[in-house]
């Protein structure tokens, strides 16, 4: 007796967008079925992962995230070359945590000077990631997308209460921009429509559902993404069909479990390689939920997450 | 597949008695499709017709339990494909692998595992339950010796893992009790493991090397009377185990398709030698449709995450996990220490101590009951106000361990904060921060 295989009939697909420019640039997207369901469908362009960079030092990394980048972490050229050429990273994201007005509150000119320095340095897409701050972020990211005119970044987050200003400097200095609501596929939905009202095309958006770890509300942003790619690939919805970005390690080793050393509770086991299991298995789970770009940070989470997306799209043997 | 109307309608007595309340066998035949009524109404039924018409309308995927007592795991029963749709429903069990050719100390080492390696989170614990013992030596007596440790050890449910039907049937004896998963019926052994799945009423592993053997072997120990099935695709590579429970559960649910309507089990201790890639795998197994998850050892930094992540995927969408309502001491607080209050939606509460402990500043958190909602949902509902907030301080005995009358509240609710001053006399009322993210700054500038 042969079975046949239950098909869905897709009746959607992702958009395929470019990041960065050259010869480094990276494609997302283009997929017409459920994450890895190479079964019924096509996956031409499988996830990718971002490294994480941060403009100032780390003052509250565990010691095992540290570790990785030794001696770079207070000047953010060095750290993005260290990524690029030691780890291989092909993508980076820079987090612009040095502007928070409820930290070091860091202005514009002096971080887009920043990324500037970074953007230059490096020939690989690079994502900017402000603070959710609307009247910040839009100073920041307005100013970095005027000097980095060119360089094709990706920025965000860029949410309903600043959309029109920072969209309007990404349209004018061609970067792509990360639409960015909180946990709701009709949220998400209603800003992408704003965006392309505003007149930024479909090959320059991703989509940022909000991201958590594990045992902090990861479900949540798992099911609205499950939710976000049946809506775009069964339902036809055309304005939910982007790529998806996850910037999942920030949210991952800040966590007290990634903190806790094994000395003090000796179940939980070895923290650097818990650490890392944390932000692998993190990102495992929003690979199956739809996510096309992670932002990752700890070299060995990011191996291990590489391996798994080359056996999932892997060709099969005998058959 | 669900019979049809004039299916049901064909078993059925055909004398258009009323008794069952509908004008005609052909109207209760059409209802009984429907699910609108019980075929218990039909006083004449014949007890063929019940067999099949209870087939019919079984679960699409089986309920199949494995073990007894408390480490017993309930598999299967699963409704949906995404958890959004309504909730899945049986998380999987964990197993961790012990060989009969294991020395004696490493055999006490992971029985030890099992008890000790748990975790307390929101009130409930988080525990591996089960032990996949194998026959690796081809010796019955080593076989039984090892799954006698096991029984004596605890409680754990178990499964039993051998080819050999004779050896299987020796570990049987001395673990029938338990209820142990019989591991595995394969397209060598089948007759015989059938008949020691009936004997012993315990569940079995149908193992096969692709999907059509599968359904082959599944459908041959249906047909031989055994009910309590479990599948192993024989899948060992990510990809193909991925898409096997994709298949396999699809194929249950949408298709209705009975030779794969039952849990599955899977083993990424046979897909990696490298345990870190081997919790990833297992963890893409998790949230994709495993029913038992066979590990090749427990170890806390890997086993914590995946017992987090089963709980996150399995919690209901539609109620949201709360945590205990009470006081939470973070840190060593002092009657000199800041006292904060939250509502009890679990997340509001991880996040929340977790900021506290990312401040260094031992604290007290509050944390009241408002039926998990977060701040602002409690807020808007009428549970997280002055008027219930006050009369929740008073009587969490807070009073007691403090010196100073200062309460710090959700940014959130800074509206409140007025009322609250004059429901709770001789109280202080702080707005603290509107973010989780702030609270650390802000604890750094406290002062009693």
């Amino acid at each position: 007796m042969t079975f046949e295989v239950p098909k869905i009939s897709y009746s959607g697909l992702i958009k395929q967008i470019k990041l960065g420019k050259g010869d480094k640039s990276i494609t997302v997207g283009g997929q017409n079925a459920y994450p890895f369901h190479l079964f019924e469908g096509e996956m031409p362009n499988p996830p990718r992962i971002a490294m994480e960079i941060w403009d100032t030092k780390p003052e509250d990394w565990p010691e095992a995230a540290l570790e990785p980048f030794a001696g770079v972490t207070d000047d953010p050229v060095a750290w993005a070359k260290k990524c690029v050429n030691e780890y291989g990273a092909e993508m980076l994201c820079l987090q612009m945590v040095g502007t928070d007005p409820n930290g070091l509150n860091r202005g514009a000119d002096e971080s887009a000077e920043v990324v500037k320095k970074v953007a230059d340095a490096v020939d690989v897409p690079l994502i900017v990631w402000a603070t959710a701050n609307h009247d910040k972020d839009t100073e920041v990211l307005g100013k970095v997308a005027e000097v980095c005119q060119g360089r094709d970044l990706i920025i965000g987050p860029v949410e309903d209460g600043d959309y029109k200003k920072i969209g309007a400097a990404a349209i004018g200095y061609q970067h792509t921009v990360i639409a960015s609501t909180p946990i709701d596929v009709n949220l998400a939905k209603q800003l992408n429509i704003l965006l392309g009202n505003l007149g930024v095309a479909d090959d320059k958006l991703v989509v940022d559902p909000t991201t958590s770890s594990l045992g902090y509300g990861i479900e949540y942003c798992y099911s609205v993404m499950e939710r976000v790619r049946v809506a775009a690939l069964t339902q036809q919805d055309e304005k939910l069909q982007f790529p998806i970005i996850c910037n999942i390690s920030k949210e991952v080793w800040k966590t007290k479990e990634t903190k806790i050393p094994e000395g003090e509770e000796p179940a939980l086991g070895n923290a650097k390689k818990r650490g890392i299991l944390l932000e692998a298995i993190s990102a495992m789970v929003l690979l199956l939920a739809g996510a096309d770009i992670l932002v990752m940070r700890h070299p060995e989470a990011i191996r291990l997450i590489r391996e798994m997306i080359t056996e999932l799209t892997a060709a099969k043997s005998g058959k | 597949m669900p019979l049809t109307g004039i299916e049901i309608y064909k078993l059925l007595p055909q004398t258009n008695c009323k008794e069952c309340g509908e004008p005609t066998c052909l109207a209760f035949a059409m209802k009984l499709a429907a699910g609108k009524t019980e075929l218990a109404l039909c006083p004449t039924v014949s007890e063929e017709a019940k067999a099949k018409l209870a087939e019919a309308a079984a679960p699409p995927i089986r309920v199949v339990t494995v073990g007894t007592g408390e480490r017993a795991v309930k598999l299967g029963g699963e409704t949906v494909m995404f958890r959004h749709e309504k909730r899945f429903e049986n998380p999987p069990g964990l197993a961790i692998l012990i060989s009969d050719t294991m020395v004696e100390a490493e055999i006490n080492a992971r029985l030890e595992k099992l008890n000790k390696l748990q975790y307390e989170r929101v009130g409930l614990t988080l525990r591996p339950e089960m032990v996949a013992t194998k026959n690796d030596s081809g010796e019955a007596a080593k076989f039984e010796a090892v799954i006698k440790k096991v029984t004596q050890a605890g409680d754990a449910s178990l499964i039993l893992m051998s080819d050999n039907a004779d050896v299987l049937a020796a570990g049987l004896k001395v673990c029938a009790d338990r209820k142990p998963l019989l591991y595995a019926a394969t397209k060598e052994n089948l007759a015989r493991v059938a008949d020691l799945a009936k004997e012993s009423s315990c569940p079995v592993v149908a193992k096969a090397t692709n999907l059509d053997e599968l359904i082959e072997l599944s459908t041959k120990l249906t047909e031989v009377g055994v009910k309590d099935i479990v599948l192993d695709s024989g899948a060992r590579t990510l990809r193909q185990a991925f898409e096997d429970q994709v298949v396999i559960r699809r194929a249950a649910l949408v298709k209705k398709f009975r030779p794969l309507g039952f849990p599955t089990i899977v083993l990424p201790a046979e897909m990696t030698d490298d345990p870190m890639k081997e919790a990833v795998i297992a963890s893409a197994l998790v949230a994709k449709y495993a029913g038992i998850i066979v590990l090749s050892d427990f170890y806390g930094e890997s086993l914590f995450p995946l017992l987090v992540e089963r709980m996150n995927v399995y919690t209901d969408p539609q109620r949201p996990l709360s945590t205990t309502e009470g006081i939470y001491k973070i840190g060593a607080p002092t009657e000199n220490s800041p006292v904060l209050v939250t509502t009890n939606f679990s997340l509001t509460y991880f996040i929340v101590s977790a900021e506290i402990e990312n401040s260094r500043v031992s604290s007290y958190l509050l944390v009241k009951s408002t039926g998990g909602l977060s701040v602002v949902t409690a807020w808007a509902a009428g549970k997280f106000v002055a008027d219930t907030i006050a009369p929740f301080v008073k009587k969490s005995g807070i009073e007691e361990q403090i010196k100073h009358r200062k309460l710090i509240i959700p940014g959130l609710v800074a509206a409140e904060s007025g009322s609250l001053e004059e429901e709770l006399p001789g109280w202080e009322v702080l707005v603290g921060p509107r973010e989780a993210v702030n609270i650390p700054a802000y604890l750094k500038q406290w002062h009693p």
